[in-house]
């Protein structure tokens, strides 16, 4: 394999919030191809049903890591371990995530804390360990699930925004960083999408199929892009929402 | 992300009659019981593709179950597939087709769930050899509102395998099954299709062939010597190895709900000539591609739209054969009558496979499904005509695709209904079930 490795289907996969439904419908895509996994989430009975869905769909291999990601301490021996089993990384996507009460956020500050910790903190542990990995490795792609709500703070879900936004900026140093070492940093932006994340909103036309988001995620890998809106209208929408003058915005109900 | 909005409703294909109810899906099968349990009774659902409302329940909690589409296990050598309730006919034939692979049998339409197919023990055009769905399934785990989950089997408890075959999602959820998938080699289906003019001519052909899939359309506006015309097709999975791609996804939605005026006599007859005529001999034969001979309809996403808003109504009857020729004809006199315009009119002679489930409507004999836009008065009265004239001939309805039986009729048709009914789990109901055991009224 070559360093640019562009064009090819990921054969060493590490996700990380396997069991989310964004990331499931990634995976399968991988899985078709028969991509290696080494599976972390943090419920047993539903890491189980996606590896033997993946396996049944076309994976090499899927070895299942139950861990809660918040645990931060736990990473470096969790990551060692999964590169380990799969003898090199090509990909690692980063998936989990909570939506949080934006409201109790308000009132509450340890609400707050407890998005931030599993949105940006345990993502800044995990991207930092698998940073060194990929620069000492000198290729591969760090995938992150980020989000368009961390485009600009609004005032129905800025906490949740704010651990995004942060994760964005994250994501930006640690790609010029990695970049010159051949590694790719992919930031992922979704919009609304049909998950259990938003299973208590109601389904409007603006929301996508968690299928048609991986398939946008999977190119983008493939494309070895920055940063990737999906579905990609989502891209017009947010440079639109970002250009609004700020006396404006902050009157505004969002 | 804003707050949590009233959910929006869910409708059959009929899009009648329309009840409002709360829609939660369900993502993972240890996601039931919910957590918070609903105040309101609860019913699985699928895809939604049943015609009445076996899969409504006015203010009740529709447990969606189409995200539970986890394919678990396959074994290549047996064909033995096991998958979670809520994926589909389409993720399976996608999966299956490449590994050379099929459905043991399918409806005419593929976007139908596992559980929807079994709970209503669902048959297709090869229902002469293969019999129900519900013949090809070893295996399901049933899910109780109690939080009890039992696995059923023909060994396994048989009893409530038999119940939920064809059980209407009343005896609980299924969470996952083991169905067996027939090897193919080829998408290709050797395809005939002949015409016929009148029954005896349709009965004949049934007779005679020997192909695997049989189904006919037939024509039920033209009256004279043009009664009862139409097209026997039959199939066969093709034998010499061809392509065994996966389908490329329908392009087409029908964009919006066509206006009540479009469908009427004269348009649909038009379509039924154009139809019978499209084929130009008597007879033609060759290779087709699976696609378009079991799901012609397919090709068009929400097809159902060109109803209208106010939506259609479905009538399957099956007739048993010792006086299936003069019920058929009466049925079809009833429709001519009528004036109401069905152009999606299917006829196909039933074997004696023996159904599985306690509640399967298949039984041997001369099935006829047909569909008719909703035009108040004059659609109620040709389903209460229909209704009876089955009565009289000793057939019986087809719970999916009703949405007018009374519980008389639905009563003498499933004379074992009261048996059933001590399967039906405590915390589960649906508008068909309210329906037919009186306890819900039909509106007029
Ligand atoms: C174009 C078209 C062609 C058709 N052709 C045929 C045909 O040839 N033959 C035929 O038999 N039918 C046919 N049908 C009807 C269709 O196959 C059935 O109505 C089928 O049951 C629909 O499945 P669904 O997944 O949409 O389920 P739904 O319609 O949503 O639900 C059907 C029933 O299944 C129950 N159910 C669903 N999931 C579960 C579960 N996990 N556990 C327990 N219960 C569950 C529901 O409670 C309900 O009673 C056709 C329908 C259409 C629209
Ligand atoms: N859905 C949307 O509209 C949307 C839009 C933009 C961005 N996103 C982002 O997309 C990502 C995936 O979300 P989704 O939509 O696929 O929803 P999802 O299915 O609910 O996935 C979220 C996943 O994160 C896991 N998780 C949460 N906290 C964890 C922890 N401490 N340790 C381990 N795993 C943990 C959850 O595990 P459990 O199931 O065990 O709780 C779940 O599998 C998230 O980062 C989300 O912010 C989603």
């Amino acid at each position: 394999m070559t360093n640019s490795g562009a064009g090819t289907s990921p054969r060493r996969v590490l996700a990380l919030g396997a069991t989310s439904a964004i990331a499931e419908a990634t995976l399968r895509l991988l899985a078709e191809q028969g991509a290696n996994f080494v599976l972390v989430a943090r419920s047993e009975p539903k890491l189980a049903a996606v590896r033997d869905d993946l396996l049944t769909r076309g994976a090499t291999a899927a070895i299942g890591y139950v861990s809660d990601l918040n645990e931060t301490e736990s990473h470096a021996a969790m990551l060692a371990e999964a590169t380990a089993a799969l003898g090199g990384l090509d990909l690692a996507l980063v998936a989990h995530g909570i939506q949080g009460d934006q409201a109790e956020a308000e009132r509450e500050y340890a609400v707050a804390e407890a998005i931030l910790r599993t949105n940006f903190l345990s993502a800044v542990s995990l991207i930092g360990w698998l940073a060194n990995y990929f620069e000492a490795q000198r290729r591969g792609t760090i995938a992150v699930i980020s989000s368009v709500a961390g485009d600009r703070g609004r005032k129905s879900n800025y906490v949740y925004g704010a651990s995004k936004g942060g994760l964005n900026v994250f994501l930006d140093g640690v790609r010029n960083r990695v970049d010159r070492a051949g590694v790719n940093v992919l930031t992922i932006k979704p919009g609304f999408v049909a998950t259990p994340m938003t299973a208590h909103l109601s389904r409007n036309a603006l929301f996508a199929a968690p299928g048609q988001v991986a398939r946008g995620i999977a190119r983008a890998i493939e494309k070895r892009k920055d940063v990737v809106y999906v579905p990609g209208f989502w891209r017009w929408i947010m440079l639109i929402v970002r250009m609004i003058p700020e006396p404006v915005f902050k009157k505004m109900n969002l | 992300m804003g707050k949590a909005k009233p959910r929006p409703g869910f409708e059959s294909w009929g899009r009648y009659p329309k009840l409002q109810a709360d829609v939660v899906p369900l993502h993972w099968t240890t996601d039931f019981p919910l957590a918070k349990a609903p105040a309101a009774r609860q019913l699985p659902v699928g895809l939604g593709r049943s015609y009445g409302d076996v899969c409504l329940l006015e203010n009740g909690t529709l447990l969606a179950t189409p995200e539970m589409d986890r394919l678990l296990h396959f074994n290549e050598a047996t064909g033995v597939l096991r998958c979670e309730a809520g994926a589909s006919l389409k993720e399976i034939l996608d999966f299956a087709m490449p590994r050379g692979f099929f459905l043991p049998v399918t409806p005419g339409t593929k976007y139908v769930t596992v559980g929807g197919a079994i709970a209503n023990d669902i048959h297709g055009k090869n229902h002469h050899v293969a019999g129900t769905f519900g013949r090809h399934v070893l295996r399901f785990e049933l899910a109780r509102s109690d939080g009890s989950r039992v696995v059923c089997s023909p060994v396994e408890n048989p009893e409530w395998f038999a119940a939920t075959i064809g059980g209407m999602g009343l005896t609980g959820l299924m969470t996952w099954a083991e169905i067996r998938l027939r090897p193919i080699v080829s998408r290709l289906i050797d395809y005939r299709g002949v015409k016929f003019h009148g029954l005896a001519e349709f009965l004949d052909l049934s007779r005679t062939a020997a192909s695997e899939y049989t189904v006919s359309w037939i024509d039920c506006l033209s009256t004279g010597k043009n009664f009862a015309r139409g097209i026997f097709m039959q199939g066969d999975h093709a034998e010499i190895p061809g392509p065994l791609r996966r389908s490329r996804e329908p392009k087409l939605t029908f964009p919006f709900d066509l206006p009540q005026l479009a469908l009427n006599r004269y348009s649909v007859a038009t379509f039924n000539a154009f139809y019978y005529h499209r084929q130009r001999g008597n007879e033609k034969t060759g290779p087709v591609d699976y696609e378009p001979f079991f799901y012609p309809l397919d090709a068009v996403l929400k097809w159902n739209r060109m109803y209208g808003k106010a939506g259609l109504l479905q009538f399957q009857c099956v007739l048993p054969r010792e006086q299936d020729e003069h019920g058929v004809v009466e049925v079809l006199k009833a429709i001519t009558a009528s004036g109401l315009a069905s152009f999606l009119a299917v006829i196909k002679v039933f074997g004696d496979v023996p159904s599985p489930g306690m509640m399967s409507f298949p039984a041997p004999g001369i099935t006829l499904a047909l569909d008719f836009p909703i035009r108040r008065e004059a659609s109620f009265d040709l389903l209460e005509r229909l209704a009876r004239i089955t009565l009289e001939h000793g057939g019986r309805m087809y719970p999916a695709k009703d949405a007018r039986m009374t519980p008389e009729q639905f009563q003498a048709f499933y004379p074992q209904w009261q048996e059933f009914a001590r399967y039906v789990d405590p915390g589960f109901d649906s508008a068909f079930w309210q329906r037919v055991t009186g306890r819900r009224p039909l509106d007029d």
